[in-house]
Order: C-alpha cells, then structure tokens, then sequence
C-alpha cells in the first residue's frame, strides 16, 4: 500500500501514458490518434512536475521565512513541452482538414482502402 | 564575431524563416535561403577547422554560465556533423529552385524554404547543443518542419505519410523527453557534460537505465533503426524530390550524432557497452536492418521506395559501426554517415531530375530513360555503386573500416555478413541498370531531354564527391578518426 | 622518360585514348585510327618498362594515399611485366580483328564498344602493374565494370541475363571472399603491399593460411576455379572480339595473374610449403581441368566449347602454381603468354566463321577448311597450342608445368595434366580434321575467307603461337625472375 501511495503520480503518469499510447495504436479515427498522442504527451508533463514538488517546499520566491523550495527548472521545462505539443498537435489538426479534403474521410483503414497498399510488391515476372 | 558562430549558425536560418515568410516572392526567398545556407557553411567549416586540432568550443547562451545556462559544445564529432548538414543544405537549397517548381504549386514555394530554414536551424542546433533539454526542442523544431516539407509532395500519399511520421516522430519525441526527466531526476542537471561528471555515481540506479533505454529508443525512430523505421519509406518516397534528397542526407545523420553523444560522451561507454549488452542488442537490429532492408528493396515498383529501403539498410551499417564499441568501429560508423549522406543525397537529386522530366520514377515509368537522359541515369549507376561499396568510391571506405572493425573484434562471421548484405545491394541497384538501359522506351520517355543544367550539374557535384572521397580520404576519415578520438575522450 | 613516367604516361594512354575514342564517335575511320594509335603507344610504353624490369628494377608510381597506410600505387615486377606485355600487345591485334568483325557485322553501338574496350585496357595495366592488394582489388572491380557493357553488347534479353550472371559471380566473388581475405590479410600483416616472399610471416597455422588461400582462390572469380567458372560461358553471348578480349588479353588472364601474383607476394611459396597450406589446391584444380574438358568435349557450340577450354587451361596456371616449385612457376607464368596467343587465335577463328559463313556449331564445320584455308590453319596452329604440341607455344609452358611437377614429386599432377592433354586433343582434333579432310555436305551456300582485316589478325596471332615457340626469350627471362624471387 505504501508503494502504492508513495510513488502515486508515478502510477497516473504510467497510466495516462499507456492510455494515451494505446489511443494512438487502436483507434482509426485520426483525430482521435492525436487526442491519444497528446493525453501520452500530458504523462510525460506530469512525469517531470511532480517531483518538482518537494515535500515542506514553498513556491521559488526568495524569503527569510523559507529554507526550502519547490524546484521551478520543470515547470520551466514543461511550459516549453505544452507549446511544443500543441505546435505539433496543430499541425496534426491541419493535416488532418488536408487528408479529408483529399481523401473525404478520416477514418485510417477507408484511405488505406482508398490507395493501393503503400507497400506495393511487384508483380513477378511470367 | 567569431566566438558567436556556434549560436549564430542555428540562429541565422531561424530569423531567415520569417523574413522569407514576409517576402512572399519565390525568387526572393530562394536567394535568402541560398545566402543563409552559405552563411552557414561558412560558420560551419570555421567551427570544424577550430576543432579539428581536438579543442572544444563552448559558449554559453545570453552569456549565462554553465552547468545553469544553456551551453552550446562544439567538438571534433558535432563540427563534422554541422559541416556536412551545412554543405547538403547549401547544395539542396541551390538545387531546390528548379525541383520544386515541378512538384509544388508556385504560390507555396516562399513556405516551402521557410520550412527548410526551419529544418536546418533545427538540425544544426541539435548537432551545435550540450544541452539535454535543448536537444528535445531543437528536435523538435526540425521534426515539425520535416512534417510540413513532407507534406507538399504532390501526391495526397504524402499526407497521410506525414501524419503518420507525425504520430510516430512525436512518440519517439516524447520518450527523449521522458528519458531526459528520468536523467535529470537523477542527476539535477540538464547539462550534458554536468551530466557526465554526476552520472556515473548513480549509473547502478534503475531509473538511469530507465533513462537510457527511453533515450534509446526515442533516438532510435529517428534514426529509422530496424524496427521503428516504417515512417521512412512512404515519407521519402512521395515528399518533394529536393526533401527526400535533403532528409536522407541530413536527418538520420544527426539523430545518429546524437545517439552517439548520449552512449559516449554523456552515459559513458562503459555503463552502456560493458555492464549493459547495448552493444549486441545495436549489432543484432542493425544486421537485421542491413539484410531485411536491403531485401525488400529488390521488390519496390518505385525508384524512390527502393532507395528508401536501401537507405534503411545503410543506416544499419552506421549502427553496426557503433554496436562494435571499438574505435575502429565508431571510426567506421562515423566515416559512413558521412559518405552515406552524400550518395544517398546525390541519388535523391538526381532521381529529382528524372522525377521533373518524366512526371514519375516507376520502374515502369523510367524503362529505357538511360538513352534519354544519359548523364542523370549513369550519376545514378555511379551512387549505386558507392552503396554496393565498390572501390573508388565513398561507400568502399566505409565499408573497408567496418570489416576491419569486424576483424579487429576476431568476428568473422560479422566481417563477411556485412559483405554479403553488399551483394543484395548489387541485386536492387542492377534492378535500375537493366530498368534504365536495356529496355526500349516508351514513345512519352523517347520524347525526353536531359535533365536542366542547373540540378544536373548540382547532383553531380555529389556524385563527384562520391568519387574524390573514395580516392582522397583525409577530410572524411581524418574528421571521423578526431571526432571518434573526441566522443572516446568523454566530456568531463 | 623515367620509368615514373613511363608508368604514368602507360596508365593515363588508354584512359585519354577512351577520351578521344568518344569525341571521335561520329568519324568511325578517325575513330579506329585512334584506338590503333591508343593501342600502339601502349604497346610501346609497355616496351620500353621491359627493359629496366630485366635488369631487376622495380619501377614504381604512387598515385595517391587512400586511406592511411593504404596508397594505390604501381610497381612493376616480372610477372606484371610479362602480363602488361601480352595485353598490350594483343590489344593491337585485337584492334584490327575487331574492326573487321564490327564492320562486316553491321554491329550497332560501336563507339560505346571502344571507349569500353580502352578503358578495359586501362583497368588490366593497373592490375598488371598493381603494387599492392588494394590498387589491384580497385582496378579488378573496374575491370569487371567497365566489360559489362561489352558482354550485354547486343542488349537482348539473353545478353542482360547473361550479364547478370557475370557480374552477379565476378562482383560477388569478388566482395564476398577476396575483399575478405584482402581485409583479413591487412588484419594479419598490417600491410598490403607485394613483397618476395610474402608478408604474412612464418608464425600462421596451416589452417588459417589454407582458408585464406581458399577465400582468394575463390574470391578471384576471373580465374575462373569451379564452381565459380560459371561466368565464362554466360558470357559467350557478347561478340568474338569481346570474347578474345575476355578469353586472352584481359579478364580471364587478369584472374590468374592475380592468384600467380598473390601465392608468390603475398603468402610466399617457402611459407605455403612449410605449412603444407596449399595441399588442398592441385585437386580443385586438377578437378576444374577435368571437368571442364569434359563437358567442352560435349558442346556443339564452338564458343561453348572454347569457353570451356579456357576453363579448363586457366587452372593448368592454378594448379602449376600450387605445386610451389620453381619450375613449375615458371611453366605457370610462361602459360599466361601461352594460352593467350594461342586462345585469341582460336576465337578469332570463330569470330570469322561466323562472320563469313555464319555458322556457329561445331557439327557445322565439316570442310570449311577448304573454303576458309587460313582461318581453319590458323585454328589449327591454336589448337596445337591448347594441346601442347610443338611447333606451337603451349608446349613451352606444359613442358615446364611437367618438369615442375616431376621435380616436386607430384603425381596426380603429373596424370591430371597428361590425362587433359589427350582430352584436349580429343575436342580440338576432330575439328581440324573435318574441316580438311570432310566433304562440306552439298546443297551449302558458297562463301569465302573473312574480311581481310580479321585474317591478318589471326594469322598475326598465329604466328606469334609458332614465334613464342621457338623465341620464348623475353617471356622465360620475366618468368624465370619471378620464380626466383
């Protein structure tokens, strides 16, 4: 139970992690891959903030009262992550307008139905 | 003005990318793009001149002391790699004018170079920093950039090849970030050299390890090792000619550097090749990379996804150098990224320029195109021969080095397995001999004039730099053999 | 000229000949002037380095460092002598054989046929002059590039599948096993370079230094050792001149030059004796002989048959090399002059069979002697060759090969070279024979010789066979210094 408990967000993040990942792998729609790309993107924010937390730790502002401090360098870190993700998530979201104006769907498996199989094996010779 | 250079050569292209934006006309942001690029080349064989007599350059952003700052490390290994990204972009960029007004409608051409200014500040500054977190941003910027380049192909294929590098490139971005924490969890710093000092006290720790495999295999999609290489295939076969020539040339390249900086000089080759079997584990993908590769590519129906393919396999060579672990090895790793870049870059050109006559590079499409377009189709021969590894040109040095490394280690039987993935290659590039030449062509390829002067004779360039590098070593193998000494010596 | 400069001026002649061959493509007069004048110059050039190389110099050129302690340079010893010397010099007959053939053949690509050939040149005297395993590695790949285009001359299906197969064994082979052992070699000597004597010192065992003879051996596919011969038929399909090209001057000679050149500089023959390291070698060499004369004994198709033929006289240099006796050496040596003159001048006979009564099976040739006198004699002066027979050259060389054996007691190679002299005899005899002594069947359509140009070549070559006879002076000397060294 201790385990448990002691390293919590650990779990969360493993869990919206894997959560996240498996959006990404079996669902076809491809919107929803990228709201599965960016729930795996907010494990790893969580994954670098919450150690930042120190337990007794104040918010990094200098004062005589405090000796300890929570560390700012993650949320630093992160802030940077979040643009980052939500550069690449919309430019996914582009991408995405783009296939459907192409394609007329974003479903994965009706535009590989609508393509020859990309990786195409040549025919063998008579 | 000198000190400046490591920062101004990613910063250069990054203020270019607006001004080209604002400029809107074609012609004018392809000249600011050719001047960036010299620029940058430029900057780039001043740093590689400085580190070539072994001194590392660091200099620290806004001037913010390190391990506190961001600090930009310029060695033998990364000045070698920013050289030859610096070259490749100053040849595409040049070579890109004629190409893209082919393949992408003209109205988007200034957003075309602005994402290739973008890209390149994104390659160079992750060659250029010494900075853990850094890394993942500047990464990131040339991933995001890569995803939009890929897209302006003219086949709607390369937006669904996009998304999906997208997906599995942010994936991949993702656990480099979640690698990072862990170290930084760890050790406190983000430095990379800090990081080296502090982390062999806790290298026994189980979230260093942690650390190191997520590093590993986030590098590893970009690198397109066997098996996080599907994104590549359809990415370069249907991105614009001059992308395909420019990603196969630089992007693997650097996330190989950057492998190599994390084993060496941060992790240490101790931790990762002697207590843990990285070292199998890379030679293992890497062998499977080689022959799996290079098979599939015997059976494409397209010019550009076979060479895709190959370029799988050959990276696969540059791995097996590193999983070696021996100097020799790294040596070799080294001298073939480089010798790889320019031929599978020269290969890309040149497929560009048929790709601009004949609409297409099917086999089917290309039959008989060596009467027509005699000197693209024997540039072509002349790159498929530096990939089989003949002698006289780039790829017989590398492989030279990689079985004597093979030897050196008493194994034999990697020596001739490295050979024998050779001889596949000669099966998948006769396959564009006889396509080319021993058939008739068709009344529309009958019709065909040679390629334009201008990217014809760019290509070439390549092509010869094939040959003199395959006669005239001391540039490739003298800054492999410093950068080698350089990653082997460590950081702290 | 200093022999530096002989050295560079013999290289760069072929290559800037090829040049010119290529500018002169809409001239075809001009065009055949300048291989001849190509082919002439080198010839002299060659020449000229004879001399110093008799007089036990060793010329040498270094053209550029590749990689460190790894140059491509030149330099001359005996045996690369007595190979630049033949190959230079049939190339000036070949010259004139094909410009007969070509023109009266109405071929197409004909300026591509040159370039090719010149620069084919150019590869062989980089590996006549090679001074050390990676400059030979080098230009043998180049030789076997740059003939590519030769055998798929006609562009068929059948000439592309053929090239497949050639450059499919050469370049395997050639990757695979000899850049291996080269590599392994480099590993083991630190060097790569041609020493008397060898460079891998005396301290290897027997095993090590048997597999790397085998990993050479095999991986020298131009020399044509079964099961890696399988390149030499396939490539029948490429016109005569090429296949006299392939057959005497350059590629096939290249392959044994090679495996004389590497048993006798690189391992040493004191080295191999000692660890009995080459003991395996008379008997896949002494199989290939056999075996190819039997199944040239078997072929209708005369370039089959002297395909075979060539097979089965290339491991007679094979096996008299393995014995490692001094003679034998020599007879070895001697040989590669031998089976070329004698070789070419059978192909040239074929080539003009074909050309002038169009007939390629040997069930075809009953009494085209009468007709065709000086092609059918000169084939017969060749064929007296291949069996060994005086007044012809190949006596010579088989005379020393015996001796060789004899001296270093070796029976089975004794027999095995007996045995294939009378099998030789068996498939050449019968084809002299019907050509002069058979009626030609009634109801053949008449013809005549072959174009002047191509009789003068093979007559040429013939009598250079019955010359090398009775004057073998310059070719002995350069084969008796390279089995003294």
């Amino acid at each position: 139970m201790t385990v448990i408990a002691a390293q919590f967000t650990y779990w969360v993040t493993i869990f919206i992690a894997i959560a996240g990942l498996y959006i990404v792998i079996a669902r076809g729609n491809l919107i929803k891959k990228l709201v599965g790309l960016s729930i795996f993107q907010t494990s790893v924010y969580l994954l670098y903030i919450a150690p930042g937390k120190l337990i007794g730790g104040t918010a990094p502002i200098y004062s005589v009262d405090f000796a300890i401090y929570s560390n700012p360098l993650p949320h630093v870190l992160i802030l940077t992550a979040i643009v980052v993700g939500v550069a690449t998530l919309a430019l996914g979201l582009a991408l995405v307008v783009r296939i459907r104006e192409a394609y007329g769907t974003i479903e994965e498996d009706e535009i590989l139905a609508q393509e020859a199989p990309p990786d195409a094996v040549a025919t063998p010779r008579p | 003005m000198t000190s400046h250079f490591p920062i101004l050569q990613v910063v250069l292209p990054l203020l270019a990318a607006p001004v080209m934006v604002l400029a809107r006309r074609a012609g004018i942001t392809w000249l600011i793009a050719v001047a960036m690029s010299a620029a940058v080349l430029g900057m780039a064989g001043w740093l590689f001149v400085q580190t070539g007599a072994g001194e590392t350059i660091s200099y620290a952003i806004g001037s913010w002391p390190p391990p506190w700052g961001i600090e930009y490390r310029i060695d033998a290994a990364n000045a070698y790699v920013m050289l030859l990204v610096a070259a490749i972009g100053l040849l595409v960029a040049l070579y890109s004018r004629a190409s893209i007004a082919a393949e992408i409608p003209a109205d988007q051409h200034y957003l075309f170079y602005t994402m290739f200014a973008l890209c390149l500040t994104g390659l160079l500054g992750m060659a250029a920093t010494g900075d853990a977190f850094n890394l993942f941003v500047f990464l990131e910027i040339a991933s995001l950039s890569t995803y939009v380049l890929i897209a302006l192909g003219r086949d709607r294929r390369a937006l669904v090849a996009a998304y999906q590098y997208l997906i599995t490139g942010t994936i991949g971005a993702s656990f480099i970030v979640i690698g990072v924490g862990l170290a930084y969890l760890e050790t406190g710093t983000l430095n990379l050299a800090d990081m080296a000092t502090r982390l062999p006290d806790v290298s026994d720790q189980r979230s260093v390890r942690a650390a190191l495999a997520f590093l590993t295999v986030g590098v590893s999609l970009k690198l397109a090792l066997f098996p996080l290489h599907l994104w590549l295939p359809n990415a370069y076969t249907y991105a614009p000619s001059a992308v395909a020539a420019f990603l196969a040339a630089t992007a693997t390249k650097v996330a190989v550097y950057v492998l190599m900086r994390l084993y060496y000089s941060v992790f240490g080759a101790k931790l990762v090749f002697e207590e843990l079997a990285v070292g199998r584990v890379l030679i293992a993908l890497s062998l499977a990379a080689m022959v799996i590769a290079s098979a599939v590519a015997i059976f494409q129906r397209d010019v550009k996804r076979m060479f895709a393919y190959s370029s799988i396999a050959q990276v696969g060579y540059i791995t097996l150098g590193i999983g070696i672990a021996s100097e020799t090895g790294l040596i070799a790793g080294i001298v073939h990224l480089f010798n790889h870049a320019l031929t599978k870059g020269a290969i890309f050109m040149l497929l560009g320029c048929i790709a601009l006559r004949a609409g297409g590079v099917g086999f089917d499409r290309i039959a008989g195109i060596g009467r027509v377009m005699p000197l693209t189709s024997f540039g072509i021969v002349i790159g498929g021969l530096s990939l089989i590894g003949v002698p006289g040109t780039a790829g017989f040095v590398s492989k030279w080095y990689l079985v004597v490394a093979a030897l050196e280690q008493g194994a034999l039987w990697l020596a001739v397995l490295v050979v024998a993935s050779s001889l596949l290659a000669i099966v998948y590039v006769w396959r564009f001999v006889e396509a080319a030449y021993f058939n008739a062509p068709s009344a529309h390829i009958a019709a065909l004039k040679e390629a334009p002067a201008g990217m014809l004779a760019l290509s070439w360039v390549m092509i010869a730099a094939c040959i003199y590098f395959g006669l005239d070593t001391r540039l490739t193998l003298g800054g492999a053999t410093d950068a080698a000494g350089a990653l082997m010596r460590g950081w702290p | 000229m200093t022999p530096e400069a002989l050295i560079g001026a013999a290289f760069a002649t072929p290559i800037a000949g090829a040049a010119a061959i290529a500018a002169l493509g809409r001239a075809p007069n001009l065009r055949e002037a300048a291989t001849l004048a190509t082919a002439a110059a080198l010839f002299l050039l060659v020449l000229a380095l004879t001399q110093s190389v008799l007089a036990g110099e060793r010329p040498a050129l270094m053209l550029v460092e590749m990689m460190p302690g790894l140059a491509l340079r030149f330099e001359i010893e005996p045996l690369g002598m007595l190979f630049g010397l033949v190959a230079s010099g049939l190339w000036i007959v070949n010259s004139i054989y094909s410009m007969g053939y070509m023109r009266a053949n109405g071929e197409a690509h004909q300026t591509r046929f040159y370039v090719c050939f010149a620069l084919a040149l150019a590869s062989t005297i980089g590996i006549a002059f090679a001074g050390n395993l990676l400059t030979l590695f080098v230009f043998y790949e180049a030789l076997t590039l740059v003939t590519y285009p030769l055998v798929t001359h006609s562009g068929t299906a059948e000439a592309r599948r053929a090239g497949r197969t050639y450059i499919g064994v050469l370049v395997g082979t050639s990757i695979l096993f000899l850049l291996i052992a080269i590599v392994w070699t480099f590993e083991i000597a630190s060097t790569v370079e041609f020493r008397s004597g060898g460079i891998l010192g005396p301290d290897l065992d027997r095993a090590t230094l048997a597999a790397l003879l085998a990993l050479y051996v095999f991986g020298i596919g131009k020399a044509a050792v079964m099961p890696v011969h399988r390149w030499l038929p396939a490539a029948m399909v490429a016109p005569t001149p090429v296949s006299a090209l392939l057959h005497a001057v350059a590629v096939v000679k290249a392959g044994v030059f090679c495996v004389i050149k590497i048993v006798v500089y690189v391992f040493g023959t004191e080295t191999l004796g000692r660890a009995d390291a080459a003991a395996w070698l008379p008997y896949v060499a002494g199989f290939t002989i056999l075996a190819a004369s039997v199944v040239a004994l078997r072929s209708n198709n005369l370039k089959r048959r002297l395909a075979y033929s060539t097979v089965s006289q290339l491991s007679y240099v094979v096996l008299a090399t393995a014995l490692l006796a001094p003679l034998s050496i020599v007879g070895a040596a001697l040989h590669v002059a031998a089976h070329a003159v004698g070789k070419i001048t059978l192909f040239f006979a074929a080539g003009a069979i074909y050309t002038a009564a169009h007939k390629t099976e040997v069930s075809q040739l009953d009494g085209i002697g009468r007709r065709m006198p000086w092609t059918m004699g000169a084939f017969a002066v060749g064929a007296l060759s291949m069996i060994g027979l005086p007044p012809a050259a190949g006596f010579v060389s088989k005379w020393y090969m015996l001796q060789g054996a004899l001296a270093a007691s070796q029976w089975v190679a004794f027999g095995v070279i007996t045995l294939s002299t009378l099998l030789t005899a068996a498939y050449f005899v019968p084809i002299v024979y019907r050509a002069f002594l058979v009626r030609a069947p009634a109801g053949e359509h008449v013809h005549g010789e072959a174009p002047w140009t191509m009789v003068l070549a093979l007559t040429a070559t013939a009598a250079a066979t019955v010359f090398l006879f009775f004057q073998p002076a310059v070719p002995l000397a350069l084969a008796r210094a390279l089995a003294g060294s």
